[in-house]
C-alpha cells in the first residue's frame, strides 16, 4: 500500500466517522419523544434530500456527461415505475441503469 | 453479547423485494471500478470501503485525489459531504438506546450509518422491542456493509469489462434508489415537507456555495418543515 493513498483513506474515514461519533455523543442526552429529536429527524431527511438532489442536478464524474433533461426524465420515469410496481425498489433501479446505458451508447 | 435472533433478523433485511442489496451493490461496483481506474490496489479499494462506508464521501475522495488536493482539503471536503451523517445519527440512536445495552455497541455500530441502512432501520424499528433494537440494527449494518465491501471487490476485478456507458448506467442507480426510498418514506407532513424542501433548497444553495449547499439547504429546509409540522400537529 502506498503511504499517500493509505493516508488519504485514513483521512477520509476519519472525516466520515467524526459526524457519526458526534451523533452518538449527542444522542445520549436526547429522548425520542423530545422536540429536538423531531427537529433532527426533519434535518436528517432534508439534508439527505438536498444531497440526492445535488448529485442529480449538479453531478460530478460520469453522470455529468449526461444532459440534465435526460437525467430528469429517467428519474421521473423511475419514480413512476416505483409506484406502478407497488413500491418495489429493484425494478426502477435496474430500469434506470439500462435506460441510461442505452442512452449513453446510442444517442 | 449480541442477541443472534435479532441480529439475523436485521441481517435478513437485505433479502426480498425491497432489498437494498442490488442498488447498494451496483453503486459500490462503480466505486470499485473507479478506484482501480485512479490507481488504487485491490487492498486499498477494499480498505477504503471497509473504513469509510459512505458513497458520496468515497466519490469526493476519488475526485480530490484526481485533482491532487491536499490532505486538509480532502478532510474538509469529505466532512462537508458526509456531515449529513450527524443529524442521521441523532435521529436514529435515541430510538435504539437502552440502559441494559453496553455503550460500545452504539459507538461501534454508528459506523454502519449510511443512507440504505438508516432508511431500512427507520422503516422497520417499531415492531422490535427497544432492548433488542441495537442488535437488530447491527444485523442490518453488517449486511449492508458486507454487500458494499463485496461489491467493491467485484467492481475492482470487473472494471476491465465495464465500458464507459455501463459505468454511467451504474452511476445513476444510487440516486434513483435513494430517490425512490425517500419518496416511499413520505408518510407524514413533516417528513414530506423536509424531503421536498430539501430537494429544492439543496440545489438552490449551490449557487451561493457549492461546498456548503447540502448543509445550508438541509438545515433551512428541515427547520421550516419542523415548524410547519409542529403547528400542524397541534
Amino acid at each position: 500500500m502506498t503511504g499517500n493513498i493509505f493516508l488519504v483513506i485514513l483521512i477520509t474515514s476519519l472525516a466520515t466517522f467524526l459526524s457519526r461519533f458526534l451523533g452518538v455523543v449527542s444522542s445520549e442526552n436526547i429522548k425520542e419523544t423530545s422536540k429536538i429529536f423531531r427537529w433532527f429527524n426533519c434535518l436528517a431527511y432534508s439534508t439527505l434530500a438536498a444531497l440526492i438532489a445535488r448529485i442529480v442536478i449538479f453531478p460530478s464524474g460520469l453522470l455529468s456527461e449526461i444532459d440534465y433533461l435526460v437525467r430528469l426524465i429517467v428519474i421521473i420515469l423511475s419514480i413512476g415505475l416505483f409506484f406502478i410496481t407497488k413500491k418495489n425498489l429493484v425494478y426502477p433501479t435496474i430500469f434506470s441503469a439500462i435506460i441510461l446505458t442505452l442512452f449513453s451508447s446510442y444517442l | 453479547m449480541i442477541d443472534s435472533k435479532y441480529f439475523l433478523k436485521g441481517f435478513a433485511s437485505i433479502k426480498g423485494v425491497g432489498s437494498p442489496a442490488i442498488a447498494l451493490g451496483a453503486s459500490f461496483i462503480a466505486i470499485g471500478a473507479l478506484l482501480k481506474n485512479i490507481g488504487f490496489t485491490i487492498q486499498e479499494s477494499l480498505f477504503s470501503t471497509f473504513l469509510t462506508y459512505a458513497l458520496p464521501g468515497s466519490l469526493v475522495m476519488a475526485e480530490s485525489l484526481i485533482i491532487g488536493s491536499s490532505l486538509i482539503n480532502i478532510f474538509i471536503a469529505v466532512w462537508l459531504v458526509n456531515a449529513r451523517l450527524y443529524p442521521m445519527t441523532v435521529s436514529l440512536m435515541p430510538l435504539l438506546m437502552h440502559h441494559k445495552q453496553p455503550k460500545w455497541k452504539y459507538y461501534l455500530s454508528c459506523h454502519f450509518i449510511a443512507v440504505s441502512s438508516w432508511l431500512i432501520m427507520k422503516d422497520n424499528y417499531e415492531p422490535i422491542k427497544k432492548e433488542a433494537r441495537i442488535d437488530f440494527w447491527i444485523g442490518i449494518g453488517t449486511a449492508t456493509w458486507s454487500v458494499a465491501i463485496f461489491s467493491t471487490f467485484i467492481g475492482y476485478i470487473a472494471s476491465d469489462f465495464l465500458n464507459r456507458d455501463m459505468l454511467i448506467g451504474l452511476a445513476i442507480i444510487n440516486p434513483i434508489y435513494f430517490t425512490c426510498m425517500m419518496v416511499g418514506a413520505m408518510k407524514t407532513i413533516k417528513i414530506s415537507l423536509s424531503i421536498i424542501l430539501g430537494a429544492i433548497l439543496g440545489p438552490a444553495f449551490y449557487f451561493i456555495s457549492p461546498e456548503w449547499c447540502i448543509l445550508f439547504g438541509g438545515f433551512v429546509a428541515g427547520t421550516i418543515a419542523f415548524f410547519i409540522g409542529e403547528i400542524n400537529d397541534r
